[in-house]
């Protein structure tokens, strides 16, 4: 039992690394390598509110987020949007877009480094214990948890049950024939690509509260959220929700069960098998 | 980061500029650096290293310069980023050597890139004062690259410094008999469980629950989860940075009250207590010092001062002391002369930050091995060789 509540735990941590990647990498078709870079750098804010001018992290997520969500667009708008216009399909844009990003990623890390030095960085937050069927769990990672289901269900909710939401589906699916029926392109993606900035950047926030950090540590999460991103099917918020707590439940049981070394080996084996067996992922449709 | 190369490529050829038009005048003492600024070292590197070369620096060219014969030399700093990769600081001490053409180097940071540039060091005849690494076996190494000096003792010391700790407290009555071990499955983690597990045995502890964890991971739950089922006596924990926090904050929420609880590397710094409060009483971590020491306490106030970050209770002394072991054998030598150096170092005794220091076949008798947390500093428990440790004491329970 314990290891379910600390695996789905650990699973709504991973869903929040990975929640921003899936809108980015599956509506706004951008494989954003830094968006590890992001959720650090949203750490690091937290972490400057919270020490200097002792503003609650969670707090801070309403300051945090919009002014992720504008840099994010005016990065799409200056950055990426060139090479959408130029890509002639989707490969391309995929190819052009991982290449930017990458520069993008040693951009970040560099203006992090100069801004807070290489040091390691955490604060105290919410560390106490928190009982759930008598076992103590970390309160601040039980939070991170709730958030991370409230913001799951928001961006559920968001994608299915409105106009907007409608239209970035749309995008994700098939951009050519979104423009068909009235929905604009290129403002849907750019809103879908800061919106996923604006999750990443949340996500960051939460995480610093129980997690040691650095300037050079983002590549780990967007590895992590790759992975989860994938397993889900591409542009799949269920799917990547899913994925997150599978991965989560699977480290954990490996793990306490087997050996705490091989959980990045379950980690891996579990990928290759979704790649194998359901290579769309795990929730996702085949593309036709 | 760009920017950053940019920027020291264009201070090493204004250097080389420089250097071309003073050579004959030779005005400075040219050191030379090579570090992590960038990649997975850079936090420990920023804790315990650059601070003290910087503070270094500024100490000797406040008063002066070094005495070089009957010359005072002004220090003059050329440094590398090695991107915490042993091929990149292999590639920075050629240059430092070759184009920058630097009197002396300091050492660079962590046993496995100090292992790594030791050959070329000793080619190019400099001593390496290594104060941020440890291996076995230090003998037969020494014996083949005799200008490296070691200064953080061997890397078995550190492991069963707390196996001796923990009889301490045994024999006095305070601990059990059953240890918790953990690791993180890395080459450090690797060399200190293999020289603690015999001395655990040894001493007749009973080893009820053992396990290694990726480097990297944070998410320790299951670690600390797993031991409190053994219910041991004491938990020890031979961890880096990151997980020794993780594992501190975990064992903490999971209320996993054990009479003796150590983590490796991490717990001795000032950002650890700085994190967790009050709560660090007692936490038992790799490293210490004598904080009463005069020595120190001036130090740590200056570095404070010119750094304006907290020197940590264990590795910081020790590097900035391997500078000032370079800096009076130069004085010692009276001259630039690299083989002079490496005699003088090997044979002189020396004022530092962490006591007189003398080295007998390239290694330092005095280490501190386990400290414990008092009062908010960490006072030294076990070490060789060294003053003013305390008698360990039993942990309280997590408040």
């Amino acid at each position: 039992m314990q290891i379910i509540v600390t695996g789905t735990l650990l699973g709504g941590t991973y869903a929040l690394i990975a929640l921003g990647l899936t809108l980015q990498y599956g509506a706004a078709r951008i494989m954003n390598l830094a968006n590890g870079e992001t959720l650090v750098a949203a750490g690091f804010v937290a972490f400057w509110l919270f020490t200097a001018l002792g503003v609650n992290p969670l707090l801070g997520m309403v300051l945090i987020a919009p002014m992720a969500l504008a840099l994010n667009w005016l990065i799409y708008a200056w950055l990426l949007r060139p090479l959408v216009r130029r890509a002639k399909n989707r490969g391309m844009l995929e190819v052009d877009s991982i290449l930017a990003t990458f520069g993008l990623l040693f951009l970040f890390q560099g203006l992090m480094l100069l801004g807070f030095g290489g040091g390691y960085f955490s604060y105290k937050f919410l560390a106490e214990p928190f009982l759930i069927l008598g076992e103590p769990y970390g309160l601040n990672r039980v939070v991170a948890f709730v958030a991370a289901v409230i913001v799951a269900s928001l961006l559920y909710l968001f994608l299915y049950h409105t106009r907007q939401g409608t239209a970035v589906r749309a995008v994700a699916v098939d951009p050519a024939s979104a423009r068909l029926v009235a929905i604009d392109v290129a403002r849907t993606a750019a809103f879908a690509f800061a919106l996923g900035g604006a999750l990443t950047a949340c996500g960051g926030i939460l995480l610093s509260t129980f997690y040691t950090f650095n300037a050079s540590m983002g590549v780990i999460f967007t590895m992590k959220a790759l992975i989860i991103v994938i397993m889900g099917g591409v542009g799949d918020v269920r799917g990547a929700t899913l994925a997150a707590l599978i991965l989560g439940i699977t480290e954990t049981a490996v793990a306490s069960l087997i050996d705490p070394g091989l959980t990045l080996a379950a980690n891996y084996a579990l990928f290759v098998l979704v790649l194998l067996f359901r290579p769309q992922g795990i929730l996702g449709r085949a593309s036709a | 980061m760009l920017r950053r190369t940019f920027n020291s490529l264009m201070v090493s050829a204004a250097l080389l500029a420089f250097g071309a038009g003073s050579a004959s005048a030779n005005e400075t003492l040219k050191i030379g650096v090579s570090a992590p600024k960038t990649g997975p070292l850079t936090a420990g590197a920023t804790a315990v290293y650059w601070p003290n070369v910087k503070l270094w620096v500024h100490d000797v060219n406040q008063k002066g310069g070094i005495k070089v014969g009957d010359k005072l030399l002004k220090v003059d700093l050329v440094e590398y980023d090695d991107k915490s990769s042993p091929e990149e600081a292999v590639k920075n001490i050629q240059r430092l050597a070759t184009v920058d053409k630097v009197d002396f180097i300091v050492a660079p940071y962590t046993t496995g890139i100090n292992l790594a540039t030791a050959p070329l060091i000793s080619r190019y005849g400099y001593p390496q004062l290594v104060a941020t690494g440890n291996a076995n076996e230090l003998e037969a190494f020494v014996k083949r690259w005799p200008n490296s000096f070691w200064l953080l003792g061997k890397a078995s010391d550190l492991s069963t410094g707390i196996v001796a700790t923990l009889k301490t407290l045994r024999d006095k009555g305070q601990i059990g008999n059953k240890v918790a071990l953990a690791h993180v499955a890395e080459a450090f983690g690797l060399e200190m469980i293999q020289s603690a597990k015999p001395a655990f045995k040894e001493a007749g502890f009973d080893v009820v629950y053992e396990t290694s964890y990726p480097l990297g991971t944070q998410d320790l739950a299951p670690v600390i989860s797993g031991a409190k089922a053994a219910k041991p006596d004491a938990f020890v924990a031979y961890s880096y940075p990151p997980d020794s926090f993780a594992l501190t904050e975990q064992a903490r929420i999971q209320g996993l009250n054990v009479d003796a609880f150590y983590v490796g590397v991490g717990g001795a710094l000032s950002g650890y207590s700085q994190r967790f409060g009050k709560q660090v009483e007692g936490v038992l971590a790799m490293g210490g010092i004598n904080p009463g020491d005069e020595v120190y306490k001036a130090y740590r106030e200056r570095h404070k001062q010119v750094t304006g970050q907290d020197a940590d209770y264990w590795a910081s002394p020790v590097v900035y002391s391997s500078l000032q072991i370079l800096e009076q054998a130069i004085v010692k030598a009276g001259s630039t002369d690299r083989a002079a150096v490496v005699k003088a170092i090997a044979t002189g005794t020396f004022e530092t930050v962490i006591g007189k220091v003398s080295l007998q076949n390239n290694l330092i008798g005095r280490v501190w091995t386990v400290g414990q947390w008092n009062n908010g500093v960490l006072q030294g428990v076990n070490g060789l060789g060294v003053d003013g440790a305390k008698a360990p004491v039993k942990k309280p329970a997590w408040n």
